[in-house]
């Protein structure tokens, strides 16, 4: 019978990302571009709240989005078409979530001369894009009122590496049993220091306390 | 949800430690997974079986799972308890004030080499 020989080695698959990643966030900051790691549901309403809060951002900052999917650039064209920000589409080949290496190779292909904001519209889904550093300053995530208010008890790791969670689609509450209070109180039990907004893409409703996050954010990303 | 990208990163891995102490084939992978790390081991084994198969260095290997049980540490009594059973309240004495000390791993433990390599 043949012998058996191990070979030990002791090593976390995250490991590689996470370096990956902190060496993307200092070149970042390096070139004083900020960058956003926006996750969601799909359907949430990113590509829309995206849209509202880029207009009411685009005289004060110069800002690139980068859309990634499975598949179509449908996203990166909606966006381009209706804010005229350059956006490109990264496509993530079956894979569920971005992680450092595919944001860098995709910041390759963006001129981030003069760039000062960079948002990252990450693959819609609540559950492995959280297990992935990106490389992004900060992660926010946008939650809808026809999902629920129990989705942070559902996806406690999304919730507990976000920074801020905006609440879309606020119109449609009074269709839904969404109670706003208990949701903020089920996110602040997965992360204390998480900054709610409730916004509606749709009437514009609270958009410009999520420009008013990003654009202070950046400033201070900058002049730290 | 995403077993068949983190067998991408296994066998990134794998390849690399391959390279490093000259071995030609890998016979079997041995994975420290914890069981809150939201990966489902019957799935990470078919997944690794299809993308395995197509690597010369791992084709017919197995990936074995050795599974890391949670365990959560109350900041408030200090106890330990079964992170699974009990959740984020301490059953000792009810307070949230919990971290999770293991249970989230994804490692490569250890790679099995043939000894006629």
């Amino acid at each position: 019978m043949d012998e058996v020989k191990i070979i030990e080695i002791k090593k976390s698959i995250f490991a590689d990302n996470q370096q990956d990643a902190d060496a993307l966030r200092k070149e970042l900051k390096a070139k004083g571009v900020y960058l956003l790691n926006l996750m969601s549901a799909p359907g949430s309403g990113k590509t829309t709240t995206l849209i509202r809060t880029l207009n009411l951002l685009k005289d004060k900052l110069h800002i690139a989005v980068m859309e990634a999917d499975i598949d179509s650039d449908v996203d990166a064209v909606k966006i381009q078409e209706a804010t005229g920000i350059p956006s490109i589409q990264l496509h993530t080949g079956g894979m569920c979530h971005l992680d450092a290496e595919m944001t860098r190779q995709g910041l390759d292909n963006v001129d981030l001369e003069g760039i000062d904001l960079v948002i990252l519209e990450n693959v819609g889904n609540l559950v492995c894009p959280a297990e992935f550093d990106t490389g992004s300053c900060r992660n926010a995530m946008i939650l809808s009122v026809p999902e629920g208010d129990d989705k942070p008890l559902k996806y406690p790791l999304m919730f507990s590496v976000c920074d801020l969670v905006v609440i879309n689609k606020t119109d449609v509450m009074p269709y839904f049993d969404f109670d706003l209070d208990k949701c903020k109180e089920y996110i602040r039990m997965r992360n204390p220091m998480a900054k709610v907004i409730p916004i509606s893409a749709k009437t514009g409703e609270g958009v410009e306390a999520f420009a008013d996050w990003l654009l202070a954010e950046v400033r201070n990303w900058k002049n730290q | 949800m995403h077993e068949l990208g983190i067998v991408f990163y296994i066998i990134r891995d794998v390849k690399e430690a391959a390279a490093e102490h000259h071995v030609e084939h890998v016979s079997g992978v041995v994975m420290d997974i914890g069981e809150v790390s939201t990966i489902v081991p019957a799935y990470l084994t078919d997944c690794w079986r299809w993308a395995a198969d197509k690597e010369d260095l791992l084709r017919g290997s197995e990936l074995k799972i050795h599974i890391i049980p949670a365990v959560t540490l109350c900041g408030d009594c200090q106890k330990e308890y079964e992170t699974v059973r009990y959740g984020k309240t301490c059953p000792y004495c009810q307070g949230g004030n919990t971290w999770l000390l293991r249970g989230r791993e994804v490692e490569i433990k250890e790679i099995e080499v043939k000894d006629n390599n």
